[in-house]
């Protein structure tokens, strides 16, 4: 006699189980601190918070140790997480130009005010295994200069100067919320940039890399990437004046694109732009090259239905928390649905004359 | 017990007044997709967010949920969002069809039929019947306000033409009142008959989609067909329930061994159960 | 802002089983519940208030229309709902009797893309009784009947059908629904 499976709870739950004591590994190595996450696997955290549209580097070292080093994972709890807090305001722009700057780089200039400053990055290293590291080698500490460096002004304001380079008009208005208004197209750019400021890392990085092979080709420069801390404030309408009350690190890139011009218009520089929380240059790089692509139909160029310039595809496919999430429910039975399938390939076969399969049920 | 750091029923209080609106207007224009501002769940998209926030946003504590997934009260994900709920909502849980006020649902109908005053929450991947025909957003849209529905037709007429039939075994598109197509979530075509007319009220729920759509009771609900090629409810052929021998109800096919062995078993779980409990008293 | 009235007891709860009865009256066109809570300032019926504690709060733009706008009733919206306060024509909900709502074609009715996007008015009638108007539709098994204003106002919307207003009648603590999708018949 057939039994149907039961049991669903105590599956559940003893994987559960098994999942904590896999997460905790040899007990014989030392449990991972968490502030030992946040300060030694940073760029990690950086991704989490940026992804998980949440500022706060111990909340993603605890989401990354609770994954087990999965991003995507990790990044789904600071979303899951996320959505609980309540909103108390919205904070003024922050202002980027007022950066302390810890790196800032330009492509477009051999040198500019400011000057350009490489900090802590992985470039011009050789990408050789350090043993040292694994042998537990003593990091002496970098030299540090006597004073911080002076705030420094955008590189592609210069050009701005010039008219050479198109200026960005003022938002109107209220910024859209796309984690409180369903999205909808067309889309303007806040949103674009909403959208791509917690996409996933990779698809982005796949879709810009696509434009500069050609997919909606842009000729893009790295006008300037610049990452450093800034302060975030707020007005208070009760207080009658501003407060500042954080400091958070973010990566800006503003790419610098050809510009054909236009009847109304002299050739011009354009701009695509590129903004995520931590240090995170390889997005904030995407996110500019991706930013430009999808302004392709406002500047009047050739929109040749490159996948970067496809705004609606772009934004529907770019969060990896929808896209992991449903992705992954094709594991969850689907039985009932594959029977269905399957009794109307059986019927459509018997219908084209083909050869029963065998019944043994018979 | 109701876990106390979290609000009655998870959701916090604005964004249940955002989904309670939604679901008015849903009922208010039967099968249209309302766009609402979905959560991120604890649970990942895919998995009945939709469902999830409409049973959060609809649930009193004097409720009774069932939740099912394939028809069947004990598979995983079904466990999952009901001990969800339990913890979360403190509602009572039951596995009786007839015995929830609340059910939510994913892939299945159950078999008992619903009574008035139910209200059956469906799990939802994809909301939009037209979405396989043309993935635009911007362009389903224009097609379901100037209620241009040919390429739907002509899909289905395709079908017809190569197969012989219309090679949709599940997810079978359906007709509102005469207005709005509807896609009725993966359930087995088998089940659309159970949409029309019924009772009870259905809801909905797309959540990674951010759409709620609703059929209120006693609402016409016509699967798509042809006068030539009319639409027909399919199921295991000319097989019964091994176990209660039910001839009318949706059934599982089982591989019992290596050697092509195969039964077939009712999906409702409850159903069957209840069956074989009153062959046996 | 003197003498405020409190609102629910239990939000969460309170307002759960509110919104119960208000989708049972939804769904079932005619239909009279009872909702039971708190009461706002004259002249807005408990049930009135109970919905609007239910479903309106800082994002849903209120017009309040006639004798409803007025001081107290104002205060009360800006302390239980934050709802901003508008004309007909932005509003997402309006309160008010019939007469003072005024034409239906004030408010907004959805587009065609988006037929959701329309106002639904809470319209306080002195009484509500399942006599009166046959109604037929979704929601209703064979005929139901109501007591409601201006049949042949309420004809013309739904004949807008998918677009058109939603309509909850109050009148003390008694609310009945009618969606756009709601044939009226005679009488």
């Amino acid at each position: 006699m057939y039994v149907a499976v039961k049991g669903g709870a105590r599956a559940i739950a003893n994987a559960h189980a098994w999942l904590d004591a896999a997460r905790r590994g040899d007990r014989d190595v030392p449990e991972l601190g968490t502030d030992q996450i946040r300060e030694q696997l940073a760029l990690a955290v950086d991704r989490v918070m940026a992804e998980g549209s949440l500022y706060d580097p111990d909340l993603a070292a605890l989401a990354l140790k609770q994954a087990r080093g999965d991003t995507i994972e990790a990044v789904f709890l600071i979303r899951a997480y996320r959505t609980t807090l309540p909103r108390f305001g919205v904070t003024l722009p922050v202002q980027t130009d007022k950066m302390d700057l810890s790196r800032r780089i330009s492509a477009t200039y051999k040198d500019a005010p400011g000057g350009q400053v490489l900090g802590p990055t992985f470039d011009y290293t050789h990408r050789l295994l350090d043993f040292g590291l694994a042998a537990g080698r003593e990091v002496p500490p970098a030299r540090q200069a006597d004073t911080a460096l002076d705030p420094a002004p955008h590189i592609l304001s210069h050009l701005g100067g010039e008219g050479l380079m198109q200026a960005e008009p003022e938002g109107a208005g209220a910024v859209p919320d796309l984690t409180r208004d369903p999205l909808e197209f067309p889309a303007e750019r806040a949103l674009r940039l909403q959208a791509l400021a917690r996409g996933d890392e990779g698809f982005l990085l796949s879709l810009a890399y696509s434009t500069q092979r050609g997919y909606g080709r842009n000729h893009a420069f790295v006008g300037e990437l610049r990452i450093g801390t800034v302060r975030v404030s707020a007005q208070l309408p009760e207080l009658g004046f501003d407060i500042e009350f954080a400091e958070i690190v973010l990566t800006e890139c503003e790419s610098v694109n050809q510009f054909q011009g236009s009847k109304t218009e002299p050739a011009q520089f354009t701009r695509g732009y590129g903004l995520v929380f931590g240090q995170s240059e390889r997005k904030a790089i995407s996110m500019a090259l991706v930013d430009r692509a999808l302004r392709a139909e406002e500047m009047g160029e050739d929109v040749s239905g490159a996948p970067a310039q496809d705004a609606e595809f772009v934004l529907s496919h770019c969060d990896n928390i929808q896209s992991s999430g449903f992705l992954e429910h094709i594991k969850l039975p689907h039985y009932v649905d594959f029977q269905a399938e399957l009794e109307l390939v059986r019927k459509m076969r018997r219908a084209a004359g083909a050869d029963a399969v065998p019944d043994a049920a018979e | 017990m109701t876990d106390q750091a979290y609000n009655f029923a998870y959701l916090d209080e604005a964004t249940k007044r955002m989904l309670r609106r939604a679901l008015l207007k849903a009922v208010a224009i039967p099968g249209y997709q309302v766009p609402f501002s979905s959560r991120e769940m604890p649970m990942p998209y895919g998995w009945g967010t939709g469902g999830v926030q409409v049973t959060a946003a609809c649930l009193v504590p004097e409720d009774t949920l069932k939740v099912i997934d394939q028809g069947a009260d004990d598979t995983t994900n079904a466990v999952s969002i009901r001990s969800f709920f339990e913890k979360v909502a403190g509602v009572a849980t039951t596995e009786a069809t007839a015995e929830a006020s609340v059910i939510q649902t994913r892939h299945r109908i159950p078999e008992t039929p619903l009574h008035a005053g139910q209200i059956l929450v469906f799990q939802v991947p994809i909301p939009e019947p037209l979405r396989f025909l043309e993935p635009r957003e911007t362009e389903t849209r224009v097609m379901h306000a100037l209620e241009d529905y040919g390429l739907m037709q002509v899909r289905l007429y395709e079908d017809i033409a190569r197969h012989g039939e219309i090679a949709r075994a599940y997810a079978y598109p359906v007709k509102v009142e005469g207005r709005y197509v509807m896609d009725p979530s993966p359930i087995p075509k088998f089940d659309n008959p159970k949409l029309n007319m019924s009772p009870a009220l259905q809801l909905f729920g797309a959540g990674r989609e951010c759409r709620i759509y609703a059929l209120p009771p006693f609402t016409r609900v016509e699967s798509l067909d042809f006068e030539d090629y009319p639409f027909t409810p399919s199921k295991a052929a000319g097989q019964d329930c091994a176990i209660c021998g039910a001839s009318g109800s949706y059934l599982d096919e089982v591989i019992t061994d290596d050697a092509g062995g195969r039964m077939f078993v009712c999906s409702d779980t409850d159903y069957c159960a209840t069956r074989v409990q009153e062959a046996s008293a | 802002m003197d003498g405020l009235t409190p609102g629910f007891d239990h939000p969460a709860t309170d307002a759960a089983r509110a919104f119960r009865m208000v989708l049972d009256a939804m769904a079932h066109p005619g239909r009279i519940v009872t909702l039971d809570g708190p009461v706002a300032p004259a002249p807005c019926s408990q049930a009135a208030c109970v919905a609007l504690l239910t479903l309106a709060d800082a994002t849903t733009p209120l017009h309040l229309a006639g004798a409803h706008d007025c001081g107290p009733l104002r205060d009360w919206v800006a302390f239980h709902l934050g709802a901003p306060l508008v004309g007909p024509e932005d509003a997402t909900f309006a309160l008010g009797t019939w007469d003072a709502l005024g034409p239906p074609a004030a408010y907004r009715q959805g587009t065609p893309d988006y037929s959701d996007r329309s106002a639904t008015l809470i319209v306080e009638v002195p009484a509500l009784s399942a006599h009166g108007t046959r109604l037929t539709g979704p929601g209703i098994e064979t005929a139901a009947h109501l007591s409601v204003p201006d049949p042949d106002a309420l004809r013309g919307n739904a004949a807008r059908f998918p677009l058109g207003l939603d309509f909850l009648f109050t009148s003390g603590a008694q609310l009945a629904a009618l969606p756009r999708t709601t044939k009226l018949g005679d009488g």
